[in-house]
């Protein structure tokens, strides 16, 4: 099949603030970079972040980097690489005031500086009093963020696929990545875009769980496609639930609001978080304040006619405060509770928010994997970033507002990396056409006719076994029936039929698509769980309550063929700093 | 519930039609939930959505003659039967989906990005918080074209005319301290179509599910524009 080719420098998959960071850094060294995404670029799920995002600028409280850092490794439950955890938050505060520059219209204070609000797992001096690292416009920064990046790719002159679908990576005769097909949306027809460097920058995959906090359009497909070029995930089984979802519906709340002083009750009006933070309160690192959520609810004391969820109180901060800082979730919450935060409190429960696992990478954004003699070998031309990556700054939980400060810090050197790359690999390294065949099956599967079931069904119910079988708290046996329910899941997919075969903007294609990337995800992350056996982080294991540094203090590695696990070891020695070695994580 | 969807299919209609459909209403609906139950019915039934929230700016559709957000807008304050078209004066992809090109050139070429001339300080440009307050009710924009699609002057003149969402953020750019480029944006309006196509129509008032301003943003340009002219 002779498909239409175009060819392109850099290939950036994903119009996120990751992708666009990195494509922005690409057009201004004036290499010719393709940025290709399924919605129009503004349209990314970066435009739902609100709270903000995390550089020791020290506009409110003293602060610096190390601290940071700190709170970063300690947050991560000592799985997070002391390597690149030392990059980013050395980095973070040139980050932000380029992003500054760019025309983000963060928050002001009185002497003309950027704002900043504490927010979880902050703190001073290496553990002590809470700090104020979150650098935020009102509570809508990841929209300003989103927005100002576009705005500076269009100055730049970057080259936008809007609305097209990346099918999978496409490789050369060596198995080098040279970029890949995608289809028009709007059309139908498939594409290949040919690349002397790829990045994959397209975001999370919340849709595996049922109550999420992420757009439909958050389906892992990045991840799905490097597991399909034969790349293992790294970290799958560390999930976040973040406290304050809106019960029910999934929409976030902000930590900001508990960051601008708001906190939560139980049923009988207590304060609860003070009983499992002392110290940080409602401002511990989220894992602890989620399971603490779900271990009130668990033990009676949940609120609500059916005790299923706990209320955020945030009226006691005065309607000025609220609108000048939290105007868009008192909009939200407004539109879909029909409460009034400003007056009463609103009813939250955890809910399913960001992958901390992903495609492994190191601190330059290049994607590495075991491929013979080191668990971390380069894959030549082959970046990523992002949450679809894992580089891993956030290790088994992610302190809030540092996701949006990893996407423009390893944007930004992935960016970089790859300039140096096109600069050593002048030339086009062709395509395989086996590799082009086996992608062009992938979209032909679907023009299968006949019975089978349907996609929206079948989605139903993987998101239903995940938040079932591997949610907060977690045994082997119900992570096995988990995976087993998983498996028997993965053998219908492969018998589901569309109805609909036409052309033109088939969005049952593209859920079909998107699918078969969950699918692929939320098998990586069940596999990936039910082989920890210890509490870290968001994983949190009933039958192995500890963490267990001695045997488990290491990455996972999941590979598609035959489930495989591998593991290797966390990165504990930083770039010049002393590491922060392994202590009980007490907030 | 009855709802009452507009149907294209450009490979098999020749003509767009009306089907109606009926689905259970809950408790809270919004009308994106109920299209996705249409979907559910009829997989070829198509349209824009994500975010489900009201930030990413996709499902916007006409609903009940008027332009809006698809999942903020509640199905128990409309009337039924619930009719729901494409956003107007578009070309038609498919079903409620719209060719939004012209709305994103328009966006485009009022430079919506940030200029200054002087070079950068190794820290923040210095902002205070009035100044900082002038960009509320202009950053916010969600490029959902439920303005420009609801204005009289942009459908006869979308090639010419940047209409209501592209003059708002030509306006959050002359409005922000930090930019320095007020000359060049408001030399590259003048003449008879690109700012003063606008008659002060305020449909796009009317519409804007963010509850933006883009006719006063409108004003505020003509003001400055004879301003730097005397
Ligand atoms: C509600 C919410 C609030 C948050 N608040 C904060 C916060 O306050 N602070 C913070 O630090 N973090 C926050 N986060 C997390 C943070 O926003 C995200 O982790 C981050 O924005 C992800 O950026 P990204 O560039 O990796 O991906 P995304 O912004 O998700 O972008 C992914 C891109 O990939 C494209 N794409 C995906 N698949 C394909 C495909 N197959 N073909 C073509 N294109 C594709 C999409 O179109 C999109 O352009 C929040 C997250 C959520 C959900
Ligand atoms: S006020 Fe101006 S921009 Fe708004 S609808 Fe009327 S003519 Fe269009
Ligand atoms: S001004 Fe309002 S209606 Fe117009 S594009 Fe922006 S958000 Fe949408
Ligand atoms: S789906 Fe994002 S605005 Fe409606």
């Amino acid at each position: 099949m002779k498909l239409p080719r175009r060819s392109f420098d850099a290939l950036v998959i994903g119009a996120g603030g990751g992708g666009l960071r990195a494509a922005l850094q690409l057009s201004q060294a004036d290499a010719s970079v393709a940025v290709v995404s399924k919605v129009f670029p503004t349209r990314s799920h970066t435009v739902a972040a609100q709270g903000g995002i995390n550089a020791a600028l020290a506009n409110v409280l003293p602060d610096n980097w190390h601290w940071h850092m700190f709170d970063t490794v300690k947050g991560s439950d000592y799985l997070g690489d002391q390597d690149a955890i030392e990059y980013m938050c050395r980095a973070a505060s040139k980050l932000v005031y380029e992003l500054e520059h760019a025309g983000v219209p963060f928050s002001r204070l009185d002497n003309g500086r950027i704002y900043q609000r504490p927010f979880g797992g902050q703190s001073q001096n290496f553990g002590g009093d809470q700090a104020a690292r979150t650098c935020a416009a009102a509570d809508r920064t990841g929209h300003a963020m989103l927005h100002a990046l576009y705005q500076q790719n269009i100055r730049a002159k970057t080259s936008f696929f809007d609305e097209y679908f990346a099918i999978d990576l496409l490789k050369d005769e060596d198995g080098i990545v040279t970029g890949a097909l995608v289809m028009d949306i709007e059309t139908g027809e498939p594409l290949i875009i040919e690349a002397k460097t790829t990045l994959l920058a397209t975001g999370g995959a919340g849709q595996i769980y049922r109550t999420n906090t992420n757009a439909k359009i958050n389906t892992g497909d990045g991840m799905a496609m490097a597991l399909r070029a034969g790349i293992p995930l790294q970290d799958m089984e560390f999930f976040q639930f973040h406290p304050t979802g809106i019960a029910g519906r999934g929409m976030l709340l902000t930590e900001g609001a508990r960051g601008e002083g708001g906190y939560l009750l139980n049923k009988d009006g207590e304060r609860f978080m003070e009983r499992y933070a002392p110290h940080a309160k409602d401002l511990a690192s989220r894992d602890v304040v989620s399971r603490a959520i779900s271990t009130e609810v668990r033990e009676g004391r949940g609120c609500g006619p059916n005790g299923d969820h706990v209320m955020l109180k945030l009226d006691h901060l005065g309607e000025e405060v609220i609108n000048k800082r939290l105007p868009g979730i008192r909009s939200m919450a407004k539109t879909f509770m029909n409460i009034d935060l400003a007056h009463e409190p609103v009813p939250v429960f955890p809910t399913a928010h960001y992958t901390m696992g992903g495609i492994p990478t190191n601190r330059y954004g290049q994607v590495v994997a075991p491929m013979g003699n080191t668990p971390e070998e380069e894959i030549p031309g082959l970046y990523a970033v992002g949450e679809c990556a894992c580089v891993s700054v956030h290790g088994a939980n992610r302190l809030g507002g540092n996701s949006l400060l990893d996407i423009v810090v390893f944007g930004r050197a992935a960016g970089n990396h790859m300039i140096e790359y096109l600069r050593k690999n002048r030339y086009h390294k062709g395509i395989d056409e086996s590799s082009i065949e086996q992608a062009v099956n992938r979209l032909q599967r679907w023009e299968r006719s006949g019975d089978g079931e349907s996609i929206p069904d079948l989605k139903r119910e993987m998101q239903q076994i995940m938040e079932t079988y591997c949610g907060v708290f977690r045994t082997e046996d119900v992570l096995q029936e988990g995976v087993e329910k998983m498996l028997a899941l993965e053998k219908r997919l492969e018998n589901a039929v569309l109805t609909d075969h036409s052309m033109v903007f088939n969005t049952a294609r593209i859920e079909a698509l998107e699918m078969q990337n969950l699918m692929a995800v939320a098998l990586a992350t069940v596999h990936s769980a039910l082989n920890r056996k210890e509490s870290r982080g968001a994983h949190s294991r009933i039958d192995y309550t500890e963490r267990d540094d001695v045997h488990w203090m290491k990455h996972s590695l999941y590979s598609m063929d035959g489930h495989a696990m591998e593991y290797k070891p966390v990165r504990t020695k930083p770039l010049t700093v002393e590491a922060f070695p392994p202590k009980p994580r007490v907030y | 519930m009855r709802i009452s969807v507009y149907r294209f299919n450009p490979e098999t209609d020749k003509e767009p039609y009306m089907e109606s459909f009926e689905v259970q209403e809950t408790q809270g609906m919004m009308v994106r939930d109920a299209l996705l139950l249409i979907k559910e019915k009829d997989p070829t039934f198509t349209f824009r959505h994500s975010c489900g929230e009201g930030v990413c700016g996709s499902d916007s559709i006409n609903i009940n003659g008027r332009n809006g957000l698809g999942c903020i807008t509640r199905t128990e304050d409309l009337k039924q039967p619930i009719e729901v078209r494409p956003v107007p004066g578009m070309p038609i992809i498919r079903d409620l989906v719209v060719d939004m090109s012209q709305f994103y050139h328009q966006y485009r070429a009022v430079k919506p990005y940030m200029i200054r001339h002087d070079p950068v300080p190794e820290v923040e440009v210095l902002q205070s918080p009035e100044e900082r307050d002038k960009l509320d009710g202009l950053y916010e924009c969600i490029l959902c074209g439920c303005c420009s699609t609801a204005c009289p002057s942009f459908w006869w003149n979308p090639d010419k005319f940047r209409g209501p969402a592209a003059l708002l953020q030509s306006w959050r750019f002359l409005a922000d301290s930090r930019d320095q480029a007020t000359t060049e944006r408001l030399s590259e309006l003048d003449g008879p179509y690109r700012l003063f196509r606008c008659h002060s129509i305020m449909n796009c008032v009317d519409v804007c599910p963010k509850g933006l301003n883009p006719t006063k943003a409108i004003g505020k340009i003509k003001q400055l524009m004879l301003k730097n002219m005397v």
